[in-house]
């Protein structure tokens, strides 16, 4: 299903979207660091991560073309068994295909490069093209490839488990970016235990999608061509929890974002100012018991809400006071400089 | 996030209008301030687009690089954005007036008090959002290592001669960034943020044009509806009608607009270089100028609305009073942008990549103790900010029912007077916790003595009531009295003084040594920049 498109269908299109400048030059510097057989590529990962291997001097860049993401996948399986089964060699696969399970459903993943080392391991290799400015790169940017780079590490650990003996998959993955302002790539060793962790459990925990399609009402369709009011109502029937983190990851998050704003959910405005409202959940229950028209006064959510609304109301009045009476004031010192010139004008 | 922004976030939801998040404004704002609206080329880094910049607002310079990835046309903007920044810098700089500093006496090892210079003001550096700060250090960073032909003659592509100091200078503007309350250089989406509460989260109101919308709506629309439409409409080319305040542009921009007109340019280029006689080449150098024209038009389309949104951010701002202690936190900016003179007129040479030890914890501990003095003065200014600090239990207020008149015990008994306020705010008070309060602006500190019933505390005063027996009159309030109380101190105190930089132990990598005397070598080029 292509949720951009149903974005569009449902009127609040998503604002993704790629940058031609930006699309050329991701293109070209993965093209510079993988050209010649990979050697800058290779020459880093044993610099970074396996500098007690043999140099990478003669390298197998196997062909994984096949037909169909399943034919890559099998392809990529099957050049990954060979090289591990080939020791003290170097194996670069260049964009293999790698499946892994998302929900009962499988997911075909592209990562930039696969490593084999000499000793059989396999390594990740993500190619950006944000600069490496003195050995350090902008933290969320880092961040979001360690992440990709774990589900990567992820799907190749399901390869591993399936060959005998299994293969390490490194958990530290090679990160290449441009260095300062120049086009020279330069490397860094990311951990990734974490991402992978958290990766993994939230995988293992995600709603079966068999079950989200079992708990729709029958003839649920989401086709783009539908009216919109049906469409909205057959989105409508799968539940979301918006919350402004989205905006950044969604196609429908600007759908969602509407629907949420519309029923006055809290936690539009972001979900530490959800957490704090205890059990208030919408804007209007919330400004009633600020208010003191509705909740218990014993919860201490809503009695802290009316001290803070009153803490409020008494420190505008009092700034709304002070303004009047530094208005007269100035208006005072005017008059009194206007007459102060007028006397000096007279002498 | 306090309660009392997020109550002022959801009065904002219901009315569909900014709700105030400060009584005062909070950062000075210089007259003459300089704004500097960038766009940056996506998927570059440190490969500028154009500029708006300057300190008037009907009359901003327009800079523009018609190809981002030619290096000689990202110098000549560079150029050109020193002509316009420094000499604007360099009027400040001038214009000194006398204050004494204490300083330690490098024979004798006393606090000795010298007169030195202090710029009388200093230039104030405005964007329109926090990316737009980044980028400032970003370019700070690309330009302060190059080598102009005078400085090293052999090497290939030198920069023009000011660029490498506007490079020092907008790295220290990047750098004084970085400490709370400070002013040098100054986002206007945080700006605006700090004062206003809009009905969205703080991650929309990083969008310029949304959060004005939400503060100052057209006269009877909704600040919620004009802020979506800020953020979302597009014409109907699919181009956004409020561009984003950048530095990245928008990517239907880039690939509809710019991407076409670009390459126009680099075959107008291609096209001048294969001129065979003169007539054909002034014919051609008119295709050029034209198809450059028309990128200028692009830039200044996408970056106008930022620059008259930035100024009417200045003119929401001003019409709020300053802060009281806005004007003290300037100074400081003032003795910083004085010390960075100071430093580039005595030829030090440019702020290394990586700071030492001994700079890196002084950076450190000056953002913290700048970041409590911040929250304590915020508070100290602005109720509304009091009001936040009294439902956090950390400051009460309350009338004064009793003072009963006590001294200490001693050779010379001084007066202790023990006074009694009833409040309604819940103080985390323990036995002998120190509060102060605001006597004529200086700190008046006083003791927990003990509590009656709830809500009604005894203090006793310890300072500020003069040498004599008898405290001096209006330093001990009265029965009757509002007050009102913080659990934290009005001043901040320095931490321990760190060593000299030749004195750096062994454990945070040693003195410098003779690494540092090298100067660092500037930026490996690689011949082909363009990609």
């Amino acid at each position: 299903m292509n949720k951009a498109s149903l974005a569009t269908a449902l009127g609040s299109p998503s604002a993704f979207g790629q940058s031609q400048f930006a699309f050329m030059r991701g293109n070209a510097f993965e093209a510079r660091v993988k050209a010649d057989g990979g050697a800058e590529l290779l020459r880093l990962v044993h610099e970074k991560l396996d500098r007690g291997a043999e140099p990478p001097e003669r390298a197998q860049v196997p062909d994984l073309t096949a037909t169909g993401p399943e034919g890559r996948a099998a392809r990529t399986s099957l050049a990954l068994r060979e090289a591990t089964r080939a020791p003290g060699t170097w194996t670069l696969l260049d964009h293999p295909m790698l499946a892994l399970d998302v929900a009962g459903s499988p997911a075909f993943l592209e990562p930039d490069a696969v490593v084999v080392h000499p000793d059989g391991s396999w390594t990740v290799v993500e190619i950006k093209s944000f600069p490496m400015l003195d050995g350090s790169a902008d933290p969320a940017k880092v961040g979001a490839a360690a992440r990709q780079a774990a589900v990567y590490v992820l799907a190749l650990e399901q390869v591993a488990a399936r060959l005998d003996p299994s293969p390490r998959v490194r958990h530290r993955i090679l990160l290449v970016c441009p260095k300062d302002f120049s086009n020279l790539p330069t490397g860094s060793a990311v951990d990734v235990r974490k991402q992978r962790a958290v990766t993994g459990r939230q995988l293992a925990r995600l709603t079966r999608i068999q079950e989200i399609a079992d708990a729709l009402p029958e003839g649920v369709c989401f086709s783009p061509d539908l009216p919109a009011d049906e469409l909205t109502a057959a989105v409508e029937a799968v539940p979301a929890t918006y919350a402004p983190e989205c905006l950044s990851a969604c196609e429908l998050a600007f759908h969602c974002r509407a629907r949420s704003r519309e029923a006055g959910a809290v936690t539009s405005l972001g979900r530490p100012v959800r957490a704090e409202l205890g059990g208030l959940t919408t804007v209007e229950d919330v400004l009633a018991a600020a208010r003191g028209e509705a909740g218990d006064p014993a919860d201490p959510a809503v009695a802290a809400l009316r001290r803070a609304a009153a803490l409020r109301a008494e420190a505008l009045a009092t700034a709304a006071a002070t303004a009047t009476t530094s208005a007269t004031a100035t208006a005072t010192a005017t008059a009194t400089a206007t007459t102060g010139s007028e006397v000096a004008g007279c002498r | 996030m306090s309660l009392i922004t997020t109550l002022a976030r959801l009065e904002a939801v219901r009315t569909g209008r900014a709700q105030p998040a400060a009584t005062v404004r909070h950062r000075h704002l210089s007259d003459r301030p300089l704004v500097f609206v960038p766009l940056t080329t996506a998927g570059e880094a440190g490969a500028p687009l154009g500029a708006l910049v300057g300190t008037d607002r009907d009359a901003p310079r327009l800079l523009v690089v018609p190809q981002p990835r030619d290096r000689d046309l990202r110098f000549a903007f560079l150029s050109e954005l020193a002509d316009v920044v420094l000499p604007h810098i360099e009027a400040y700089a001038d214009a000194v007036e006398t204050a004494e500093r204490t300083e330690t006496d490098p024979e004798t090892g006393k606090r000795v008090k010298v007169e030195v210079d202090l710029c009388a003001d200093a230039a104030q550096l405005i964007v329109p959002s926090r990316a737009g700060v980044e980028f400032v250090r970003l370019l700070g960073r690309s330009m302060r290592f190059r080598r102009t032909a005078e400085q090293d003659p052999e090497a290939p592509h030198p920069a023009p001669p000011r660029v490498p100091l506007l490079g020092r200078w907008l790295t220290h503007y990047g750098e004084r960034a970085r400490v709370p309350g400070s002013s040098l250089l100054l986002a206007m989406t945080d700006l605006l943020g700090r004062h206003w509460a809009t009905g969205q989260s703080t991650l929309e109101d990083q969008h310029l044009g949304a959060l004005l919308a939400w503060i100052d709506p057209p006269e009877g629309a909704s600040g919620a509806e004009t802020a979506l439409r800020a953020e979302l409409a597009r014409d109907a080319d699919g181009q956004l009608l409020c561009p984003p305040a950048g530095p990245a542009t928008d990517p239907a921009f880039d690939n509809k607009l710019l991407a076409p007109a670009i390459e126009r340019y680099d075959r107008a280029r291609t096209a001048l270089a294969a001129a065979e006689d003169g007539l054909e080449a002034d014919e051609r150098l008119a295709a050029l100028t034209a198809a450059e024209r028309e990128i200028r038009a692009l830039v200044e389309s996408r970056t106008r609305p930022t620059w008259d949104a930035v100024w009417r951010g200045l003119d929401l701002l001003r019409e709020l009073p300053a802060g009281a202690h806005a004007e003290e936190r300037w100074t400081r900016d003032r003795w910083s942008f004085t010390g960075h003179r100071d430093r580039i007129l005595s030829g030090e040479p440019p702020q290394p990549r990586r700071d030492d030890a001994v700079t890196a914890a002084n950076k450190l501990a000056t953002r913290e103790r700048e970041q409590a003095r911040l929250d304590a003065q915020e508070a100290l200014d602005d109720p509304l900010v009091m009001a936040g600090r009294r439902l956090a239990g950390e400051a009460f207020a309350g009338e004064v029912v009793d003072v009963t008149m006590a001294y200490s015990e001693g050779k010379r008994p001084s007066p202790r007077p023990l006074v009694t306020v009833r409040t309604e705010d819940r103080p985390h008070l323990g036995d002998r916790v120190r509060v102060y309060r605001s006597l004529d602006g200086r700190p008046q500190a006083a003791e927990f003595a003990g509590q009656e019933t709830e809500g009604v505390f005894v203090l006793r005063i310890v300072d500020k009531m003069g040498r004599g027996k008898e405290p001096e009159p209006g330093s001990v309030p009265e029965k009757g009295d509002l007050v009102c109380f913080t659990l934290f101190e009005h001043e901040q105190r320095g931490g321990a003084k760190l060593p000299d930089p030749e004195q750096t132990p062994w454990t945070h990598g040693g003195p410098p040594g003779e690494a540092a005397a090298v100067p660092e070598a500037a930026d490996a080029q690689t011949e082909e920049d363009i990609l």
